[in-house]
């Protein structure tokens, strides 16, 4: 089970430890920095390492390494999600997960891991539960608490430890009682240069804010059940109801918590909301080379693209360049090669374009990289998928609650694949 | 205000002032004043001078303030054991209070005092917690008993700890039945043969209520203790499926994938013709697919597992290929597995879509993925045939972007296209033969040179490229010099006029200035061929090449079984089975997946889990290639490349230990050797038997090697006798033994010091070592060895008496024998019959002892004399037999007891062996 963590961060210092058996050495993370070493990027550090007595299982996030040290056989699947429970609940109590945070309540911080985890094996990691027993730090508490000596550490036996419905606790009272869902969808696709799309796929999820009175039970419908045949729910929801109706029935926990999350996959036909032209040359013998690249709205169902960003990585021969943008601000940062363009909003009448020239570096031979083409944007009150929930329902409580659903569509992973043109072998065909 | 307050450090030395601090009076002077030592001890500071003052602090009825001293005291008490004998009263009174947590929380941190002295006063507490009326506090109690185990796993036999922890598994609350599955599954990963968790159809249907109840955290615990089990037949396999399958939906992935390894093994005893097994293959493939959008650390751990499931069944996945296609911002990681997925997945539906990616991959900006790519395409080639031509013209492709790289990876790819598809793409050399100056890599270097030799006939200016590449002979690496001379020999003898001068040249490089005994002794060979015998020569050199194919970077079905039915873990992840890295395993179990049966035959056996997964005799796949194969490869392939496979192992630290889940029976086929008996064993020493011949000359071009094992003085030997019979000197002998059932292995090297000339005979002895790689192996005390000299490397195997393996110190105390043979369920026992056997029971008992087989007692009951006897084997298997004697008869009867039955029948022979002695 997992013996040690050690929280590292960019600069590659420990600076928080704890174990949960016998105290393992931090020489152990030797390893760990020997790996970071010979990574190229941060991103790339291989999530285990195995050193002579022990693994080390790592994960990357808020540009702090959690770095889990084990020594007999544990599922690592199990160890990284764990890990990301520790960092979800950091983020749940202190607002943010950074250095400075964890440092600035560093005691509570290990309050929380020794209730989290026993012996290795994990013991209350619902952050309902835990906030029963350790109390999230507030401004107002921490001054309560100095003036008049209490504690932030519950002294009762959280109720849903046990309980059937260990996500919920009991004795949820509010005025106002209300049950909001976000339909929150990412396309995630690869275009290639002719602009036919090789692959693309929705991940999507329901989020949920649900604060109501009592212990309500909730149903929740589809019109288009159909599309959610690759899901992932939370523990709360009856799967057997959902086998047989396609309905989710569940006690929801209290406040924000993910309901479900979903999967569409490239077969179910996915709409590609957005088109890039693009075209970037290089003539041989010359140090300049031409940049033009449009971008238009495709089938986003009548809804605007908002926030549409644009970036992509230029080849390392690329100086510097010349673009003018029909709108928005554009940069490129001549270090790292980064052309980044801010769009906005794309207005179906006025297509954006970005065009110009680059300055290549004198006598150099033409690039080899292709550059590719990342996308950014948002449509509101869509989900691309096409997902639109029917009706929620509530029981077992006699209030009638607020209820909301939103819809949203964002680009996860939006490549298009760039092409350079007047290589070497493409003018001889 | 902020935690980072106690950081602030004051010019007098902070240890005093916190000392000050915490024996103040006011409770909450005392309190921020452990808030500071546990922030210096959160950073790595040593602050264990505080220890007493700290103690002082425990006596309290702050609940926040008691946890604080008791995470100090966790990380501390180790270093002051006689100071943490003060806390032992709080603790214990703790125990005793109403409120639960209270109750919970002393007896979590008693555990985590890793102190002998705290361990002897925390069982009557924990005794009482694990009855508790509250499971939070029985929940935390079962923990809290592996903790105790991993300090002192005697302490917890005796005070019958684990008993209570197995009767938890019946417990009413889901919560404490996982953590007791977790507590027992840790508990028997150090212990290797307890029947801990014993699983029946009644203990499984707990398991599967509690799996719809308890924590994912549990679920996970609870799943892969289900794995472990083998269900009676297809019907309950399938009712356990249909159970498991709605956790393929869980929101956590590591329960997704637990889930997943239960299936994928169960599956395996569904018969293919079911429609449930055509819907579960359906179900499978979703979850897979869902993983790979979660965040690229769990995307890398599950594309690792993926890998393991396609090759085990393609179905699932085979529609899926778009998914692994390489996003730009991927991590590298994630990319090289993906890659990997991808190549695993082409097929002729899917090629042309594969290649385009893979053309767009070679143009990256990553060296290593960009190289990968490349190699990538060459397998597709090799894999799809269809697609062989468009692979080979995308190579060409890339090699015209002159991209140094890029081109050394394609000519490396190109090289293994033609051993595969033998005079198709030839036309392709003269472009190959244009990038000869721009390769600096050996790989690359030699891959041209063999394409060069290869085809000599066809390439106008053979020699001069060779010769070209001669020049700098001395600077190159041994892999490239090597290939180097071969192609100039092939050379020679499509060409032999022009080429005379070149050949000399490069045999007198090699056998003459070279310090690379490799690279000499190829040099002689082909020296000697060449002038006594061009015709042989020539058979020999340009014989024929064996094709190669995809499957060599397949994992070999063994392995790929094992590493199915650990799915999810370290094991999986790293394609090694576990026995192979993990430390602190002591015994690892050795798991196989079941075989298929039919609901009919499996009730029918008394020992339903061993009978339904040894029922189906299972293909061995051979890991020695055959003689045949090796012959045609001979020169040009390193010899190390050949043996690979058998060495790959190495020779870890892996731990001796017979699998405790063996399932296949143990077949007969010792009976041969003991047959050729009749040579005279030592009467009063270990039971030896006569030399026999292993490897006859005729298979070995002239090796014959006979031999026998030993044991003297508690060393295993192995004694050969190699004799030369053909006409040459043989010289560099090696041995190296394929993984076996004991971890047999050389415990150093085959001592053969001088040149063995024709017709001479040497006798060697050989200690063994019992530390080796185990695999099971059919029969039981089969030994593959691989001897390697200056001409070949030949392979033979043979069968060892088990009594070598029998230990010194294996008799038992007369209690413990009792109470061992009582423990050993009667379905272990197995009765053996020794005819014509003329020994009193005296001399019996004698002889055996000779063979470490001690008599422990004797008892005689109406004449007939009854010996009860003890053996250890070298792994630590205890095996316990009962001797009948009647006097004048001269048939014996034995019976047999043991935990690990499957030795019984070897067990039995020896007794055999060396009572006819």
């Amino acid at each position: 089970m997992i013996h040690s963590l050690f929280l590292v961060n960019s600069s590659g210092d420990i600076f928080l430890e704890k174990h949960w058996k016998s105290v393992v050495s931090r020489s152990v993370c030797d390893y760990f920095f020997e790996a970071q070493e010979r990574a190229s990027e941060p991103e790339n550090v291989p999530p285990v390492i195995p050193t002579p007595h022990h693994y080390l299982i790592s994960v990357l996030r808020h540009r702090i390494y959690f770095v889990a040290v084990i020594q007999s056989e544990v599922p690592p699947l199990f160890v990284i999600e764990f890990l990301h429970r520790v960092v979800d609940t950091f983020q749940d109590y202190f607002g943010v997960c950074t250095e400075a945070a964890i440092k600035d309540n560093v005691v509570v911080v290990y309050e929380l891991l020794e209730e989290m985890l026993d012996n290795g094996f994990p013991l209350a990691t619902e952050s309902n539960i835990l906030k029963e027993l350790i109390k999230p730090p507030t401004i107002l508490r921490t001054v309560v608490n100095t003036i008049t000596g209490s504690t932030n550490v519950g002294e009762q036996l959280p109720t849903g430890q046990l309980s059937v419905v260990p996500w919920r606790r009991t004795g949820v009272k509010y005025t106002n009682n209300e049950a909001y869902f976000d339909v929150v969808e990412e396309i995630d696709a690869i275009i290639d240069k002719s602009g036919s799309t090789i692959t693309a796929e929705i991940q999507g999820v329901i989020d949920a804010c649900v604060k109501l009175t009592g212990m309500p039970d909730l149903t929740l419908s589809f019109m288009n059940p159909r599309l959610l045949d690759d899901v992932s729910f939370h523990p709360c929801v009856r799967f057997k109801r959902w086998e047989a109706e396609r309905i989710l029935s569940f006690i929801p926990p209290d406040g924000n918590f993910r309901l479900l999350s979903y999967h569409v996959s490239c077969q179910n036909l996915v709409a590609i909301p957005v088109y890039v032209k693009h075209n970037i040359t290089f003539r041989e013998g010359s140090s300049q080379g031409r940049f033009e690249l449009t971008l238009g709205p495709k089938q986003t169902m009548g809804k605007g693209l908002e926030a549409v960003l644009i970036s992509s990585q230029l080849p390392r021969g690329v100086l510097n360049t010349n673009l003018n943008p029909s709108q928005g601000t554009y940069n490129f940062d001549p270090v790292t090669k980064l052309l980044s363009w801010d769009v906005g909003k794309i207005n179906p009448q006025k297509l954006p374009s970005l065009k110009g020239s680059m300055s290549l570096q004198a006598g150099a031979s033409k690039p080899d990289e292709n550059p590719t083409i990342n996308i950014q944007f948002k449509i509101q009150q869509s989900a691309l998928s096409g997902l639109k929930v029917n009706r929620l329902d509530m029981y077992g409580e006699k209030y009638k609650p607020f209820k909301g659903i939103k819809y949203m569509t964002k680009a996860g992973k939006f490549q298009t694949k760039g092409l350079l043109r007047g290589r070497a072998w493409d003018l001889k065909n | 205000m902020t935690d980072s307050k106690y950081f602030t450090t004051t010019k007098k030395g902070e240890i005093f002032e916190l000392k000050a601090e915490l024996n103040s009076d006011k409770k909450e002077k005392k309190k921020e004043a452990v808030k500071k030592v546990i922030a210096s001890m959160t950073v790595g500071k040593d602050v264990s001078a505080l220890f007493p003052d700290v103690v002082n602090c425990m006596q309290t009825d702050n609940l926040e303030l008691k946890k604080l001293v008791y995470l100090y005291l966790m990380n501390y008490a180790k270093s002051q054991p006689d100071m943490a004998i003060m806390a032992v009263n709080t603790f214990v009174k703790d125990c005793e209070d109403p409120n639960p947590l209270i109750r919970a929380l002393a007896v979590r941190t008693m555990g985590c005092i890793r102190v002998d002295k705290i361990t002897e006063y925390l069982c009557e507490p924990l005794r009482k917690c694990l009855k508790d009326e509250d499971p939070y506090v029985r929940k935390t109690a079962a923990v809290c008993v592996a903790k105790l185990h991993d300090i002192n796993a005697q302490l917890v036999e005796d005070q019958g700890f684990l008993d209570t922890l197995k009767d938890l598994i019946s417990d009413s609350n889901p919560m404490v039945v996982a953590n007791a599955v977790a507590a027992l599954s840790e508990i028997a990963e150090s212990h290797p043969n307890s029947n801990l968790l014993d699983l029946n159809p009644q203990s499984i249907n707990k398991l599967l209520t509690a799996l719809n109840e308890c924590t994912e955290w549990g679920q996970i615990f609870i799943l892969d203790c289900l794995a472990n089990y083998t269900p009676r037949d297809d019907r309950e396999s399938q009712s356990i499926c249909e159970r498991v399958t709605p956790r393929l939906s869980h929101a956590n992935s590591a329960v997704v994938l637990s889930a997943v390894k239960v299936l994928m093994k169960f599956m395996e005893m569904l018969p293919k013709d079911l429609d449930y097994y055509g819907t579960l293959l359906k179900k499978l493939a979703p979850p897979l697919v869902t993983l790979l959008s979660a965040e690229p650390e769990l995307q890398y751990v599950a594309l690792r597992n993926i890998n393991l499931i396609v090759q085990k069944r393609p179905e699932i996945l085979k529609h899926e290929m778009k998914v692994f296609f390489v996003k730009y911002n991927d991590p590298i990681y994630v990319k090289l597995e993906k890659l990997d997925i991808m190549i695993r997945l082409a097929s002729q539906a899917n090629i042309a879509q594969v290649l385009a990616e893979l053309k767009e991959y070679a143009t990256e900006v990553d060296v290593d993925f960009v190289r990968k790519a490349v190699r990538a395409i060459g397998r597709c080639a090799i894999k799809v045939e269809q697609s062989a031509e468009r692979c080979v013209s995308t190579l060409l492709d890339l090699i015209q972007t002159k991209v140094n790289y890029v081109v050394q990876e394609a000519i490396v790819v190109i090289k293994d296209i033609f051993r595969k598809y033998p005079n198709k793409y030839e036309s392709v050399i003269a472009t190959l033969c244009e990038n000869l100056d721009s390769l600096d890599e050996p790989e690359a270097r030699a891959a041209m040179i063999w394409i060069v030799g290869e085809y000599a006939e066809r390439i106008d200016n053979a020699d001069e490229l060779l010769e070209s590449f001669l020049e700098g002979f001395h600077d190159e690496s041994t892999q490239v010099q090597l290939q180097l001379l071969t192609a100039i020999v092939k050379l020679f003898l499509k060409k032999p006029t022009e080429t005379q001068e070149l050949v000399q040249q490069v045999l007198s490089l090699a056998t003459q200035d070279s310090d690379n005994p490799d690279l000499r002794d190829r040099g002689y060979i082909y020296w000697r061929l060449l002038s006594t015998d061009p015709v042989a020569a020539k058979e020999v050199v340009l014989a024929e090449k064996p094709l190669i194919s995809e499957e060599t970077d397949l994992i070999e079905p063994t392995l790929l079984e094992e590493l199915i039915c650990h799915i999810g873990t370290l094991a999986s992840v790293y394609h090694k089975p576990p026995s192979a890295f993990v430390e602190g395993s002591r015994g690892v179990m050795h798991k196989r997946l079941p075989a298929r049966t039919g609901s009919g035959e499996g009730t029918e056996c008394p020992d339903v889990g061993n009978a339904a997964g040894g029922s189906a005799p299972e293909a061995a796949p051979s890991i020695i290639p055959s003689q045949g194969d090796l012959l045609g490869d001979l020169l040009n392939l390193d010899l190390p490349a050949v043996l690979l496979p058998l060495m790959g192992a190495g020779f870890g630290a892996a731990p001796a230990v017979m699998p405790a889940s063996l399932n296949a029976p143990v077949g007969g086929g010792l009976g041969d050797l003991f047959d050729l008996g009749g040579g005279v064993g030592m009467p009063m020493g270990a039971y030896i038997p006569p030399k026999t011949v292993w490897l006859p000359a005729m298979k070995a071009k002239g090796l014959e090697i006979s031999g026998t094992f030993a044991r003297r003085a508690g060393v295993i030997q192995m004694e050969l006798v190699l004799t030369n019979k053909a006409m040459s000197v043989m010289t560099d002998f090696a041995i190296q033994f394929n993984r076996n059932s004991f971890g047999l292995a050389p415990a150093g090297p085959l001592q053969v010091l001088t040149p063995l000339g024709p017709n001479q005979t040497i006798e060697v002895s050989l200690p063994l070592s019992t530390v080796g790689p185990v695999m099971k192996m059919d029969p039981l005390n089969n030994l593959q060895v691989a001897v390697k000299n200056n001409i070949d490397v030949f392979y033979f195997s043979c069968q060892y008496p088990i009594s070598m393996l029998f230990v010194e110190d294996g008799k038992m105390e007369r209690q413990v024998f009792l109470a061992t043979w009582k423990d050993i369920p009667n379905d272990n026992e197995s009765q053996f019959q020794i005819q014509d056997c003329h020994l009193n029971s005296e001399a019996a008992s004698n002889k055996l002892q000779g063979s470490n087989i001690f008599t422990i007692a004797k008892r005689t009951v109406e004449g007939q004399d009854m010996l009860y006897m003890s053996i250890k084997l070298s792994n630590g298997i205890w095996v316990l037999a009962e001797l009948k004697v009647q006097a004048g008869n001269p048939n014996y009867t034995i019976s047999l007891k043991c935990r690990a039955p499957e030795v019984s029948q070897c067990v039995f022979q020896c007794y055999e062996a060396v009572l006819k002695n």
